[in-house]
């Protein structure tokens, strides 16, 4: 579908709406009155309305290619992991401990903490082993991914521009390290819709590691920027009220809000029929949605009623807010049709201490990664869901301060796992010493474009005129990596 | 509903309007021809070189005919024609993979066009506005409306009630709701007069300049924090008083724009311009770790020229950050040579930004005043002549500068901190400390070789220095240490006897025999407290003279245990071999430059160095103690009294701007582009200003923004102004002027409300005045289905819109309905309830929220502490933007977040429990006088029968329910700071909390009409 085109049917869906609503928005008027009787009528009426009027089935409608995956679930590993002591086994960096890193490799090219530092060579600090029948060698404190490594495809080639941690995820997440941009999720949504009946299409959950090198993550990450604002990420909350406000006052039952409710709903449809403003409408409906979750999401976050051994299979205990219960509350959004589900899981910031540090990351996100591979396998979703494992970026092979490693973006690993990859592939790879992506490189925007292929959206035609651009998820680039492609 | 969604909606209106028009007018390349041209065909034949195909370009006449593109006239042998109309996919334009396409009426409009001479025009926005000529007497905007109206068969609608006058003119203008009997007096109010007396009232009120501050402090993305990162705080409010109080004094614009882009360069920059050059430090700017400079300085330059781009001129130049502009005329050089105007300005690149200047009240500026004043005399005290001092010193320095032939200064082998701080040793063997140690405390271990004879004495020598904390020689913040115990060892660790200990200078208490007496630990020992900032020394008798056998070391232990970093922070040891050498002078060895001048005779001195060697003298001096130490205490009085005096980030010109290199592809690594000068942009000036071949300063760019040369400014502001008070700018793309924007509805309108401001002198209450008493202005915002259909979105304002009132303002709203509003003007941020753990993502450091209490819990929204990675969740759920980015036009949406915070939040369950105490003492004392009451307070009329029959169910039920339930009445009435009233009963206090709660929650009360 052309721009034009494209729009011309979002003019015409608009017209559609503004015409419904001329009539619908009378009819809710009279119902209001009735409602007053009946208050099953009015709920039946606004719902309706809500239902036809506000069901985004997004721009790219049908899709441009045969749709692979219905939904993403996307587990960001934030603070930028080694790939040195997870995915990428190098032998000769192990060989090359403490001597300095060549300088052909390290000359012109960015540095974070170690800019003016002596750049030494600093070996593998875990031991690898084989997995699987694919026999891919990873990090073998990652067991339990190793147990479903048949199952994913991990990319050893990943490059980002970006090197520090707030640019850095910017562009992981909007494909540009300027703010403003909207997410990646929020362009999903804007082009998909949404399966979900009373959650938001786009959901965000947050977990802290144990290690506390938890870097800050601005709620930019999850903006719709330009893109209405229906789109953007709702972050879910461990503590607290679910969704911001989502509690009714103290000493306000659950019917006498509903009564307030009700009530607003009634005076506005009236409103509504006096001026005719099809606004009004669009806020009875989002009344009742916001009352709806009032009750939908307790119901979504309450995990304690899974059966023991899901819990015992994830590994978290209900409500503890860890990587573990938010990667259950992930299959739950998953099952309840949210289109993108994005998990940050931060303390990958290992400049000193890397070895004990991944060894505590292990402990955290291990289980729970195989874990949610395995639900969605047994539930029949894998196949139609995505799940990408990646950080922001990945770390040197040179050593920081004796122990650790500073930020990497020449070369790192992620893996994907789900719908329309080839399962059990270890793909691309970095030079010898894992520096830089040498063998296939890929790069943010190649991933994006990845994704939304998987999608059946075409990432050159899901475009928005932005400052007088066909602004778009992946900017100028990004090519699809035919190679992972099952 | 988002604005780009918005301008892609009314595409084909417009287009059709075109087409429409063409059977009456001749076709306009600016209006129909060029945005096609633009959308479908600039980005292979246009302005960018780079991606030029077949070396056609589009955009320049003469080009496009010389490659028969077009022939003028002659549409079938134009190749353009032929090229859009082919059935050959290998032939067509635009090309299939392009996944663009024209329309037939798009492809009938070209034909048209060239047939009638394909005349070109310069695009709209870069000509210079001309003055449409409209008749005496009538109001432009009215005039040229209703011709724009007549000429589409439209009319305009009837003038609204006062009601909703009032209510219209009070959000636009205040941004708060007007008094009952504000509205009943204006009803009332039949002189002709009436409506423009409440203008003038609404204009002068404080509360005009706060509603207007709102939208420029988005554009120009004022917020207190730095945005990246760790997103810490830095000090900028005062800046947000400065744009409240521009607006509210009616500064004239171009003022405006002087004093916020070089107020600091002004010849009368006084406080007040100083401030407004704020505006060059409210980009985004990292402490993070591993940011590397170059990096951020092309970040800083590209935010900036971005800003300029965005707030004054609507043009999207940051697209030129990596190549030419792919449709208008701005290059690389453009863009860089606007960023290098900027490059003067001092700041840190990475990291924490400095405090700032201060931004003191009168009544502050009076205290420092008062402060410096005592500081000045007691100083004069201080530095009154005392001859018979300065004589005696003189000599005593004299013949420590003559002993120093006895003494060889030691260089150190080995030196160790117990706090693990590290030394430098400079060419004349003084160790220096590198910071402070970690508890304050520390023991050094200085190990020199014994290649000497006969020694009998040693000297410790504690210096001072520029750099240490009251210039030393202690690193305590008042240049004092405590020298707690001084040993000496030899190389097995045996004790080296000293028998005696003097000091050039000794603190009362703190005796320089305090060092050889045993007691290693707390706060006793030799202090110089009193006369710091000079040299001091301690000499050392040794109690059997050393005697050397072969080459050997010694090693020195000085303990410091008096705390607070009372250390020696510059210092350095010698030894003698001549007894009468170990007795102390009455001063120490000044250091070298004094030694100096006390060479040169006393008549030869010039008045510098007289000067210098009187200062030195002065503070060397036991006798001035308590005339150094009341100078001490004045200054500390002030600097204790200036940290809580506001201050700002402003913009300080330095002396070596940055050099600002093109960046290829806008890569920084990339280091070789050429280096840029300041310059404006080529294509908007005729001939770039070259000013006697001095750099162009941040003023002439500022000079130049409002001057009639540039045809941008005064249109972009005008336009910005329109949105706020009609609902869509004139120009529906405010950021965008260029050829991707959008041409302005009505042309005429707009460059007549241009010209009109620019003749006032840029006079901003004139042009809003013009807009308001306009009857355009005075329309009712009810459509009739006619217009619906003929125009949806009210762009031709044959009636007013209606909408959402902006996030800030729904929370002043409810809060003014409630009477809990303090209509304070300025200070700074405040922190309204907030979701605890809302901030668990922010780190280094990680933060706490902490909630205002007292008045500064109930101020306006727009002073709310503006978070930019977390700004407050209520704010953000009515699309108040996070300003990391200038942000010229904010979206509009009505999600469920909403409801939910009207629903939930404490702010409103507050402000409803508020408004209901006041319905029930105030409001009469029936239901129906209530509620009646309550409704003319928050929607300024009456409640319609449906509305009174309602909220009386609600009423009654609600009432029923807290009287069986005391705990839930009371833990309602409990929400928010302030304390519910005793007297009223509490289950019908919470009952009418709830009523309260459905008035604050209509469409109605948050919508302005």
């Amino acid at each position: 579908m052309n721009p034009v085109s494209e729009f011309r049917q979002f003019a015409l869906q608009q017209q559609t709406r503004r015409a419904f609503l001329g009539r619908a928005s009378q009819g809710v008027g009279m119902l209001a009155l009735a409602s007053l009787i009946h208050p099953a009528l009015l709920r039946a009426a606004t719902a309706q309305a809500a239902a036809k009027k506000d069901k985004w089935t997004g721009v790219v409608n049908p899709p441009h290619f045969p749709r692979k995956v219905r939904r993403i679930i996307w587990l960001s590993m934030a603070g930028g992991p080694s790939h040195l002591e997870t995915f990428d086994p190098k032998p000769k960096l192990a060989e090359m401990h403490g001597k300095p890193m060549p300088e052909s490799m390290t000359k012109g090219k960015q540095l974070a903490q170690l800019q003016g530092k002596e750049l030494l060579c600093y070996g593998p600090q875990l031991k690898f082993r084989k997995f699987g029948k694919s026999g891919a060698e990873i990090c073998e404190l990652f067991e339990h991914i190793g147990s479903v490594v048949d199952d994913i495809c991990i990319i050893r080639s990943m490059t980002t521009e970006a090197i520090n941690h707030d640019p850095a995820h910017m562009f992981m997440n909007t494909g540009s390290q300027i703010a403003g941009r909207p997410s990646m999720g929020a362009w999903v949504v804007y082009g998909l819709g949404s399966d979900a009946e009373e959650l938001p299409g786009f959901v965000v959950l947050t977990s802290l590691g144990k290690g506390g090198q938890n870097q800050p993550i601005a709620a930019r990450q999850w903006a719709s920027a330009f893109l209405p604002s229906r789109f953007q990420g709702v972050h879910l909350r461990g503590k607290g009220d679910p969704v911001l406000y989502l509690g009714a006052p103290p000493g306000v039952t659950r019917e006498q809000q509903h009564d307030v409710v009700k009530a607003v709903n009634a005076i506005n449809s009236k409103y509504d029929a006096i001026v005719d403003d099809p606004e009004i409408s669009t806020r009875i409906a989002q009344y009742e949605m916001a009352f709806q979750m009032q009750s939908s999401m307790p119901e979504l976050i309450d995990t304690s009623k899974e059966p023991q051994h899901i819990l015992d299979l994830y590994g978290g205990k209900p409500g503890d807010g860890s990587f573990a219960s938010n990667c259950l509350l992930a299959r739950r959004l998953a099952e309840r049709g949210v289109r993108f589900i994005q998990l940050y899981h931060k303390d990958w910031d290992h400049h000193g201490g890397v070895k004990e540090g991944i060894t505590l990351k292990a402990q955290e996100v291990d289980r729970a990664c195989m874990a949610l591979i395995t639900d969605l396998k047994q539930r029949g979703m894998l196949e139609d869901t995505l799940i990408v494992w990646a950080g922001e970026f990945g770390r040197t092979p040179m050593s920081q301060g004796g122990d650790g490693r500073d930020h990497h973006n020449a070369g790192f690993s992620i893996w994907l796992c789900g719908g329309g990859i080839k399962p059990g592939l270890v793909y691309g790879a970095t030079d010898e010493l894992g520096y830089a992506a040498v063998e296939d490189p890929v790069d943010v925007h190649d991933l994006h474009a990845t994704m939304l292929r998987l999608l059946g959206i075409e990432h050159t035609r899901l475009t928005v005129k932005f400052q007088g651009l066909d602004a778009r998820l992946t900017n100028v680039s990004g090519r699809v990596i035919e190679g992972i492609l099952a | 509903m988002c604005r780009n969604l918005g301008a892609v909606l009314c595409a084909p209106a417009i287009i059709s309007a075109a087409v429409a028009a063409t059977a009456a007018h001749k076709i306009s390349y600016n209006r129909d021809i060029r945005p096609v041209l633009s959308d479908k065909c600039f980005f292979c034949h246009g302005p960018d070189q780079n991606k030029r195909k077949g070396k056609l370009r589009l955009d320049v006449r003469e080009e496009a005919i010389a490659k028969l593109a077009i022939v003028p006239g002659k549409p079938d042998e134009s190749k353009l024609i032929q090229r859009i109309f082919t059935t050959d996919t290998d032939d067509l334009m635009p090309p299939p993979e392009s996944h663009k396409t024209l329309t037939p009426e798009q492809k009938q409009l070209f034909q048209l066009w060239i047939a009638d001479g394909a005349e070109y025009q310069k695009h709209w926005a870069y000509v210079p506005p001309a003055k449409p000529s409209v008749p005496a007497g009538r109001n432009g905007i009215d005039f040229l409306v209703q011709k724009r109206l007549k000429e589409i068969g439209l009319q305009p609608s009837p003038e609204a009630d006062r009601r909703t006058l009032a209510r219209r003119l009070c959000f636009d203008l205040i941004g708060l709701p007007p008094k009952p009997d504000e509205v009943a007096a204006f009803q009332e109010d039949k002189s002709p007069e009436a409506y423009a007396r409440l203008v003038e009232n609404l204009l002068a009120s404080p509360h005009y300049g706060e509603r207007m501050a709102i939208g420029w402090l988005d554009v120009v993305r004022f917020a207190d924090t730095i945005g990246y990162h760790s997103d810490n705080p830095r000090n900028i409010w005062p800046y947000r008083d400065y744009v409240i109080r521009s607006f509210n004094e009616n500064k004239r614009f171009d003022q405006f724009t002087r004093e916020q882009l070089a107020g600091d360069l002004l010849s009368n920059s006084g406080l007040e311009q100083k401030v407004g050059s704020a505006f060059n430090r409210l980009l985004l700017t990292t402490e993070e770790g591993g940011a590397q400079p170059k990096d951020y300085e092309a970040r800083m330059l590209t935010d900036r020229v971005r800003a300029v781009g965005t707030v004054w001129l609507g043009q999207t130049i940051g697209c030129a950050q990596c190549h030419d502009h792919k449709f208008d005329p701005i290059t690389s050089r453009d863009f860089y040579s606007l960023g290098a105007f900027f490059a003067d300005i001092k700041e840190p690149i990475i990291g924490r930004r400095e405090d700032g200047m201060l931004v003191p009240d009168e009544k502050q500026a009076a205290e420092l005043a008062k402060l410096d004043s005592e500081i000045t005399r007691l100083r004069k005290e201080y530095e009154s002549p005392r001859p018979e001092l300065v004589e005696r010193w003189e000599k005593a320095a004299l013949e420590a500068v003559a002993a120093e032939t006895n003494w060889t200064r030691l260089a150190p082998e080995k030196m160790i901190s117990e706090a693990d701080v590290k030394f430098t040793v400079d060419e004349d063997r003084i160790i220096s400390t590198e910071k402070d140690p970690k508890d304050g405390k520390d023991t050094y271990r200085i190990t020199v070789k014994t290649n000497w004879n006969s020694v009998v004495g040693f000297r410790l020598e504690a210096l001072s220095a520029e750099k240490l904390p009251g210039h030393g020689p202690g690193r305590a913040g008042d240049g004092n240490f405590i020298l707690t115990e001084f040993s000496i060892e030899d190389a097995d660790t045996n004790r080296i006897i000293l028998s005696e200990a003097a000091a050039t200078f000794e603190a009362a208490g703190f005796p320089a025999s305090n060092t050889l007496d045993g007691q290693q630990e707390g706060k006793n020992g030799w202090a110089i407290k009193g006369v710091t900032g000079v040299e001091q020394a301690i000499y050392f008798t040794v109690k059997e003279p050393m005697v050397n056998e072969g080459e050997s070391s010694v090693t020195f232990v000085i303990r410091q245990t008096g705390g607070g970093n009372q250390v020696l922070g510059r210092f350095r040891l010698a030894a003698t071999t001549n007894p009468s050498a170990v007795r102390a002078p009455k001063t120490a060895l000044p250091r070298p430059e004094i030694v100096e001048l006390l060479k040169v005779a006393a008549k030869e001195r010039t008045e510098d160095q007289k000067q210098k060697l009187a200062a030195y003298q002065r503070s060397a001096a036991p006798e001035l103690i308590d005339e150094r130490r009341r100078v001490a205490d004045a200054t500390k009085a002030r600097t204790d009294f200036a940290a809580a005096v506001p201050h700002c980030l402003v913009s300080v010109a330095a002396d070596e701007p940055r050099a600002v290199r093109i960046l290829p592809r806008g890569n920084w690594m990339i280091e070789s582009g050429e280096i840029m000068q300041p310059a404006l942009p080529a294509y908007l000036t005729a001939s770039a200003r070259h000013m006697d071949n001095r750099r162009l300063s941040r003023l002439d760019l500022a000079e130049w923004i409002v001057s009639r040369e540039n045809p941008l400014t005064a249109r972009v502001f005008v336009n910005r102004l329109w949105k706020r008070f009609f609902g869509t700018g004139l120009s529906k793309v405010l950021d965008d002027f260029g050829m991707q924007g959008e041409p302005p509805v009505n042309p005429e309108l707009l460059d007549w409300l241009a010209c009109e401001f620019m003749d006032s002198g840029w006079d901003v209450k004139h042009l809003v005045r013009l807009l308001v008493t306009s009857h355009t202005y005075k329309q009712v915002s009810t459509a009739s289905k006619e217009m619906q259909t003929r125009d949806p979105y009210n762009r031709e304002l044959a009636r007013q819109s209606r909408w959402r009132i902006e996030a800030e303002l729904v929370r002043d709203n409810a809060l003014s309905i409630a009477g809990l509003l303090v209509p304070k003007v300025g200070g700074p941020s405040v922190k309204p309830y907030q979701p605890d753990g809302y901030w668990e993502n922010l780190n280094f450091p990680i933060r706490t929220y902490e909630a205002d209490t007292g008045e500064s819990q109930y101020r306006r929204g727009l002073y709310t502490w503006w978070q930019r990675s977390f700004l407050h969740p209520s704010m953000l759920a009515f699309d108040a933007p996070s300003r990391e980015e200038c942000t010229a036009e904010r979206n509009r949406s009505n999600i469920p977040q909403q409801a939910l915070v009207l629903l939930n939040d404490p702010t409103y369950i507050e402000a409803a429990r508020a408004f209901a105490a006041r319905i029930l003492s105030e409001g009469g004392d029936d239901t129906t006088a209530r509620i009646t009451w309550a409704w003319r307070r928050a929607l300024s009329r009456a409640p319609r029968a449906d509305e009174m029959s309602t909220v009386r169910a609600l009423l009654a039920k609600h009432l029923a329910e807290y009287r069986q339930d005391a705990p839930a009445a009371g833990a309602l009435l409990k929400v928010g700071l302030s304390p519910a009233p005793k007297d009223i009963d509490p289950a019908e206090l919470a009952a009418w909390t709830n009523v309260a709660r459905v008035i604050l929650n209509l469409h109605e009360t948050i919508t302005r009409s």
